[in-house]
């Protein structure tokens, strides 16, 4: 048991994948509104689209700790990778964090300078979003490992590539974004959002497809994994089924329904999702360390199982219910 | 192989960064007690007292929570961004307790934040109360897993080395978990938070009650924070010094440091009260002693003999000037605790707890006291741990990530940046809501999405045009 286990390395592969998951969808719509805010009118409509996420964005960006409280204490070979090969746009994630975070009460606490917490608020999210999303690519792209450490630059994380999954991240947060107040509030922050929503949709289409069509050509593994006969029949699910959703969700912001865009939104992130995997697993640091290399061994895993299996379905009962709590749609002055 | 100056600056970076957080949760640890505590007064005595303060001090509570959730996610990253190497090896262990902190305690608080700040007019006041309970419940339980993953750094046992040379656990946790110094850590901790919040507590009732405003509201946050100053300043300087006897034991090296003794006693060690320590020579210059009493404290014995710092390799000695003032700082403010705890006894007995000026006076001066303690007793022990990480087993300077010094400085000014402009802004805003006295009928967090559309229940929601 002190040395790693396939089966149990396979289980917390898929833990962190559900962790950050839960994370992208979650955190991904309060820091989407975050992106927007600039364009939300002073005042009641900027009162009202923080509101929305006030009484849960904590919870939701509990789900980051997870995942890189998680990667550490399941796959520690990876943690130590990965964060010093990417470490400015971590160091510029954790920053923005640090803005958008204390924004949201400080910015009720200081009426003479609220613009100030606002820009931090819209400043320090999308930085946020641009570094995930150049985190992602930079380690699609691949990192140069020697022996059990990061061997490459300081500027490896920067290219053309990185630069586009970015953008294509901070565009789906965006709609995310859109797509939640258009459920969730009323009035003209619900009608500013429509309106977003319907601009970004074809957006993160476009966005989604560009990525899609450079990951194949950044290496072979990833062409073959795309490409290869037969399994190509099982692979070309997913990008058919990212353009039935597509079709669906531009269908619906069109039909003004409220509801079904965010569940489509997120169904085009879960979907994205799935054709990283097919991309790259079963290797937690493509072409370079598996997840069955890096996983710490089996006493920890086993270890820390036993408390997951408990605690995630109460986590998720406890979250769900806060959510409950802050049913319904937002008006002006708050929930109502 | 290592770049010294990248080393320096990663190890400053993280001082900087943790010294910054800590300050955050050692106050919402003990104001989610006492909020809890409030809560629980109003609603079992129905004294709106209880809920004027509860409202007063929940606003409070909210804005040191985001800064402690922001700051924190910071240092769950570091151990990865600069501390690469100790990540890779010890992440088995320290890793798992760390995730369970993660499970078992902020899942719990962020989950029921947004019901304990914003949700009492949704759930009505039992739930509600059953949401402030979870959030003081998950601070508590926060604290049992990261001092047990410091702990085991401090102290660690049960581990053994894998293939991967990384550090696993022999066989069972519960060595892991509760390592020899972990108890004392935890209690002394917990005590220094609950502590660190009385003397806040105190101090804003101190302020209120030399401007004149002695309502009811006042007088009762003055004398629950001096009951809870006269009750646990003495029990914390006793586990305090219980905590010092098993870091003798465990880790000599790190209380001779604090001591100041660079040469053995054998007839027994004084005590020194101030001094210059110079580890060149290995003296202490200009010390005003005590003979034998370092012996009496340590020992219980005024002529045991005690070992010196010369009788360790050079090479394990920890920074002995820091180590030495840290400590000095923090037993000297105990002592203030311990006196303005016994001072408002005596201002009690003579019915003169809300009128004695000079009393409000100290209580006011102390209260930052409980910041400056937590913090100068956490660099005792984490530099008293040096040079190691994992104490005599990983050290600190085989730890570091592989990150030359511009970038680890660039990242250093960055945090210093951010940090300075945001916490001083949300320090600034907790001074100015303490400036204000709790009124009768306190209003709820301005922030509040719980009323209905029309109703804005505080003046900050206005004017944000201006």
């Amino acid at each position: 048991m002190i040395e790693p286990d396939p089966t149990l390395a396979l289980i917390w592969a898929g833990i962190i994948a559900f962790a950050i998951a839960a994370y992208v969808f979650m955190d991904g719509f309060d820091l989407g509104i975050g992106i927007l805010f600039p364009l939300f009118k002073v005042g009641k409509e900027r009162d009202q689209a923080m509101n929305a996420v006030a009484p849960v964005w904590d919870g939701n960006e509990t789900w980051l700790v997870m995942g890189g409280g998680g990667l550490l204490a399941a796959f520690p070979l990876a943690y130590s990778i990965i964060l010093p090969a990417l470490y400015p746009p971590i160091i510029a994630m954790l920053l923005g964090l640090v803005f958008r975070g204390v924004a949201f009460e400080f910015r009720w606490r200081d009426p003479r300078h609220r613009p100030v917490w606002d820009f931090a608020f819209f400043s320090g999210s999308a930085v946020t979003a641009l570094a995930q999303g150049i985190t992602l690519g930079a380690l699609l792209q691949g990192i140069h490992v020697e022996g059990r450490a990061y061997a490459g630059g300081w500027w490896d994380w920067l290219t053309p590539f990185s630069m586009l999954t970015g953008v294509s991240l901070l565009i789906g947060y965006a709609l995310l974004g859109a797509c939640f107040l258009l459920w969730k509030t009323e009035g003209l922050v619900h009608e500013d959002a429509r309106k977003l929503a319907k601009m970004l949709a074809p957006l993160l289409v476009l966005a989604i497809a560009a990525v899609s069509l450079a990951t194949p050509f950044l290496s072979g593994q990833y062409y073959k994994r795309w490409f290869a006969w037969p399994s190509v029949l099982a692979t070309a699910q997913v990008p058919l089924l990212v353009a039935i959703v597509a079709a669906l969700l531009l269908w619906t912001l069109a039909k003004g329904r409220e509801r079904a865009p965010f569940f489509l939104t997120v169904a085009l992130f879960l979907l994205s999702m799935a054709g990283l995997a097919v991309s790259i697993f079963p290797d937690v640091i493509p072409g370079r360390v598996s997840i069955y290399q890096a996983a710490a061994p089996g006493v920890s895993q086993a270890f820390m199982l036993v408390g997951a299996m408990f605690l995630i379905p109460i986590i998720l009962g406890y979250t769900g219910w806060a959510y409950w709590v802050f049913r319904g749609k937002v008006g002006e002055g708050g929930y109502h | 192989m290592h770049d010294q100056a990248a080393l320096l600056l990663a190890r400053t970076q993280f001082a900087f960064t943790l010294s910054f957080h800590f300050i955050f949760p050692s106050f919402t640890i003990g104001l989610a007690s006492y909020l809890m505590v409030l809560e629980g007064l109003w609603l079992k005595t129905k004294q709106a007292v209880y809920l004027d303060l509860f409202r007063y001090w929940t606003k409070i509570f909210a804005i040191n929570f985001a800064m402690g959730v922001v700051s924190g996610i910071v240092m769950s990253y570091q151990f990865g961004t600069n501390w690469s190497v100790f990540s890779d090896r010890a992440g088995p262990i320290v890793g798992p307790l760390m995730a369970y902190e993660v499970l078992t305690a902020f899942f719990l608080e962020a989950g029921f934040l947004g019901v304990m700040i914003f949700g009492m007019k949704k759930v009505g006041p039992g739930l509600h109360y059953v949401a402030t309970c979870a959030v003081a419940l998950g601070t508590c339980i926060s604290a049992f897993w990261i001092i047990s993953a410091n702990s085991w750094m401090q102290t660690p046992q049960g581990w053994t080395l894998n293939s991967a040379h990384q550090f696993v656990p022999a066989g069972s946790w519960w060595p892991v978990i509760f390592t020899p110094s972990f108890p004392y850590r935890l209690i002394h901790t917990l005590i220094a938070s609950y502590l660190t919040t009385a003397l806040v507590v105190g101090a804003v009732g101190a302020w209120h009650l030399i401007r004149g405003h002695a309502t009811p509201q006042v007088k009762k946050m003055f004398s629950m924070a001096m009951w809870m100053a006269a009750l646990v300043a003495p029990v914390q300087i006793l586990v305090g010094d219980q905590h010092g006897l098993n870091t003798l034991e465990h880790q000599p090296a790190k209380v001779l440091a604090m001591e100041g003794d660079y040469r053995p006693s054998p007839d027994g060690a004084p005590l020194i009260l101030f001094g210059l320590p110079d580890s060149r020579s290995a003296e202490v210059k200009a010390k005003i002693e005590i003979p034998h009493a370092g012996s009496l404290i340590l020992r219980h014995d005024p002529h045991a003999p005690l070992q010196g710092l010369t009788d360790f390799p050079r090479d394990e000695w920890p920074p002995v000037p820091i180590v030495f003032w840290s400590f000095r700082i923090m037993v000297g403010l105990a002592s203030l605790m311990l006196l303005l705890g016994l001072s408002s006894l005596a201002a009690r007995a003579r019915r003169g707890l809300y009128e004695w000026g000079w009393l409000h006076r100290f209580a006011l001066v102390m209260g930052p006291a409980g910041f400056v303690a937590t913090t100068a007793g956490w660099i005792t022990t984490e530099v008293g741990r040096q040079p190691y990480t994992i104490f005599h087993v990983l050290r600190t300077a085989d730890s570091v990530s592989p990150i030359a010094a511009p970038g680890v400085g660039w990242s250093l000014a960055a945090f210093a940046i951010v940090y300075l402009a945001a916490f001083s802004a949300g320090i600034w805003y907790i001074l100015r809501l303490m400036a204000k006295p709790p009124a009768t009928g306190e209003p709820d967090h301005p922030d509040q999405p719980t009323h209905a559309a029309g109703i804005t229940p505080a003046p900050a929601i206005e004017g944000g045009r201006a």
